[in-house]
């Protein structure tokens, strides 16, 4: 997108990094009708605000968590300098390798499978067919519903010998399961339920970039007579391209960090099967109370989170650069 | 015409196998709270009882303070939700305009931070300033989840909508503020319905923070619930009858807004730019 306006004077200018003072002069020049050369607008004054809440609310706790993290500190007991201590009982700490291997195993599959269903989902809804605006709205409702309230619904859904799956499972022939009683089917459990909760975000986001998609140029696709595949393929996906990038890193960084669905169902059960680094930081610091470890282990996961959302950021960044190549 | 008509059959049960298991599991939730202890226990399950168990409903706001806790939900998603807007609307206008990826990284790290590592923190510094058996603890923690929500949906939105009229209106004299005021915020009206859905459900639906910051008179629902199910005999008509009365209003919220976000992100306020 050009980002050049062409005066009244007929002259150029381009984008300019400028001082609010200077705009301002700037604006008034022009509406006194000189001929002054414009500046772009300065956009700096809209995003402050946003800034310093932001940073005060971080900065913060992020300092002050990088304090305790060097401490030796457990609530009611006197705290005492500790230096790299935490980060190396971490690194040797066997139940925080199995909770880092849970949350990657958690994220990967709670990533694809609302991606792709809410892909699909919102290429269906973007289409026009009887009763669309009921079934869209019916299939936006998991979203929506509050995670602690849908995880005892399911809990009860997934009870061995009363829930309603169980009796499903058995109309089509297939034996019971023990769903998130069972170390080795918990996490695709949970999975399930964060899937079914969060593929309508995913759906939202890619339905808000197809109708911007606009419509000309299937027309003239259709003109030319390209097929249904190579217009979604050449036309729809790279527009909607930057929709699916904000989708995707939002849901990695969500599934990285969930808590209610996992807490309220297992508390990262049975036994540790679970227990992903969101749930066992949480035991650490609130049940145990151990608030310096506690703190290491929010640094690293941030660290595991930050890079990971890193890697999409430069993706999404490039998608769009390609994306202005492309034009 | 009539491979159209197919076509659109097609889509409908399509859609249907799609949204079933949201209808499903509602359907059962409802079920669930709508029958007395022995219904529940049966085998096979029953979807529809013979009596309905309305005492299950009554049992949750004679028990367990439900009104109180409902208005505390209230006032917190509220205000946290209208700050952030406040806020993140300009600020997602801003980082569009300016291309700035890297401001948006900032925002992007209140999000990527997981909430406890606020928790610990916050909750000593509210100590501090003795404001901690009121309801701001929760406010001020919530507006790390509404904020960065508002700025990042926001950011999308600006990305897409035309620059011309906003460089018109700029040629013909109109500060950056009356530019946005003026013709980016009416053009961005739909993404900021969709905003503040998202800040409002992501709100009020929020676990982790009430569970360490609620006292018993400043809990929120999500935190309510959970406790009932620590503190009750494991009896699933009250328990699903009470998630149910905690989802109820953003469900209901829910049906209103889906026309909102349809119309908005439809109408095509970018379309042909």
């Amino acid at each position: 997108m050009s980002t050049i306006a062409p005066d009244r004077t007929g002259v150029t200018t381009g984008r300019t990094e400028v001082t609010t003072d200077r705009t301002a002069v700037t604006t008034e020049q022009a509406i006194e009708g000189s001929q002054t050369i414009r500046l772009a607008p300065n956009y700096w004054p809209f995003v402050v605000p946003a800034l310093v809440v932001v940073s005060a609310v971080i900065v913060f706790p992020w300092a002050f968590t990088l304090w305790m993290s060097v401490n030796r500190w457990t609530l009611g007991q006197s705290r005492s300098f500790a230096g790299m201590e935490n980060y190396l009982r971490l690194a040797s700490d066997p139940r925080f390798w199995e909770s880092l291997v849970h949350t990657l195993t958690y994220t990967s599959l709670s990533v694809a499978a609302p991606m792709f269903l809410g892909t699909v989902a919102a290429l269906i809804f973007d289409a026009r067919f009887p009763l669309r605006g009921l079934l869209r709205g019916v299939f936006v409702m998991p979203m929506m519903a509050t995670p602690v309230a849908v995880a005892l619904v399911w809990t009860m859904m997934f009870h061995p010998q009363l829930g309603v799956l169980n009796y499903l499972l058995s109309l089509v022939g297939i034996p019971a399961q023990e769903w998130i009683f069972n170390a080795n089917t918990v996490i695709p459990s949970l999975v399930a339920v964060e899937t079914w909760q969060w593929t309508p975000l995913v759906m939202l986001i890619v339905l808000g970039g197809l109708a911007s998609v606009p419509r000309e140029p299937f027309e003239s696709a259709e003109i030319d007579g390209a097929n249904a595949w190579q217009q979604f393929r050449y036309l729809t996906l790279p527009m909607i391209a930057p929709f699916l990038m904000i989708a995707l890193i939002i849901r990695t960084i969500d599934a990285l960090k969930s808590f209610d669905i996992i807490y309220a169902m297992t508390q990262g059960g049975p036994g540790t099967a679970s227990e992903t680094i969101n749930i066992y930081l949480y035991n650490t610091a609130f049940s145990y109370y151990d608030i310096g470890y506690g703190s290491a282990m929010a640094v690293v996961f941030f660290i595991v989170i930050v890079a990971l959302s890193f890697i999409l950021l430069m993706l999404r960044q490039r998608s769009q650069w390609n994306d202005a190549e492309g034009k | 015409m009539s491979s159209r008509l197919l076509n659109q059959i097609g889509l409908f049960f399509a859609a249907l196998v799609i949204v079933s298991p949201a209808i499903l599991f509602f359907l059962w939730m409802i079920s669930l709270s709508l029958k007395f202890e022995i219904d529940n226990g049966a085998y096979p399950p029953i979807l529809i009882p013979e009596r309905f168990a309305w005492s299950n409903y009554v049992k949750v706001f004679e028990e367990n303070n439900f009104l109180l806790y409902l208005w505390n939900s209230v006032l917190v998603t509220g205000t946290a939700t209208l700050l952030a807007l406040l806020i993140g609307v300009p600020a997602g206008y801003g980082i569009a305009r300016l291309k700035a990826e890297r401001s948006a990284v900032v925002i992007m790290i209140a999000r990527m931070t997981p909430g406890l590592s606020y928790l610990i923190p916050l909750f000593l510094l509210f100590q501090w300033i003795g404001i901690l058996g009121t309801l701001w603890p929760q406010i001020i923690i919530h507006l790390v989840v509404t904020v960065p929500i508002v700025v990042w949906v926001m950011i999308g939105y600006f990305e897409t909508t035309p620059m011309e009229l906003e460089e018109a209106a700029n040629i013909d004299g109109a500060s950056s503020w009356q530019v946005f005021r003026l013709v980016a915020l009416p053009i961005a009206k739909p993404g900021i319905v969709v905003a503040f859905i998202l800040s409002v459900i992501f709100s009020w639906n929020n676990f982790v923070f009430g569970v360490v910051l609620a006292s018993r008179e400043t809990r929120t629902l999500p935190v309510a619930v959970y406790n009932m199910l620590s503190y009750e005999q494991v009896s699933w008509g009250p328990l699903a009858a009470a998630a149910l009365v905690v989802t109820l209003p953003v469900l209901v919220l829910t049906m209103f807004a889906q026309k909102q976000i349809v119309a908005g992100l439809t109408a095509g306020a970018v379309k042909g730019g």
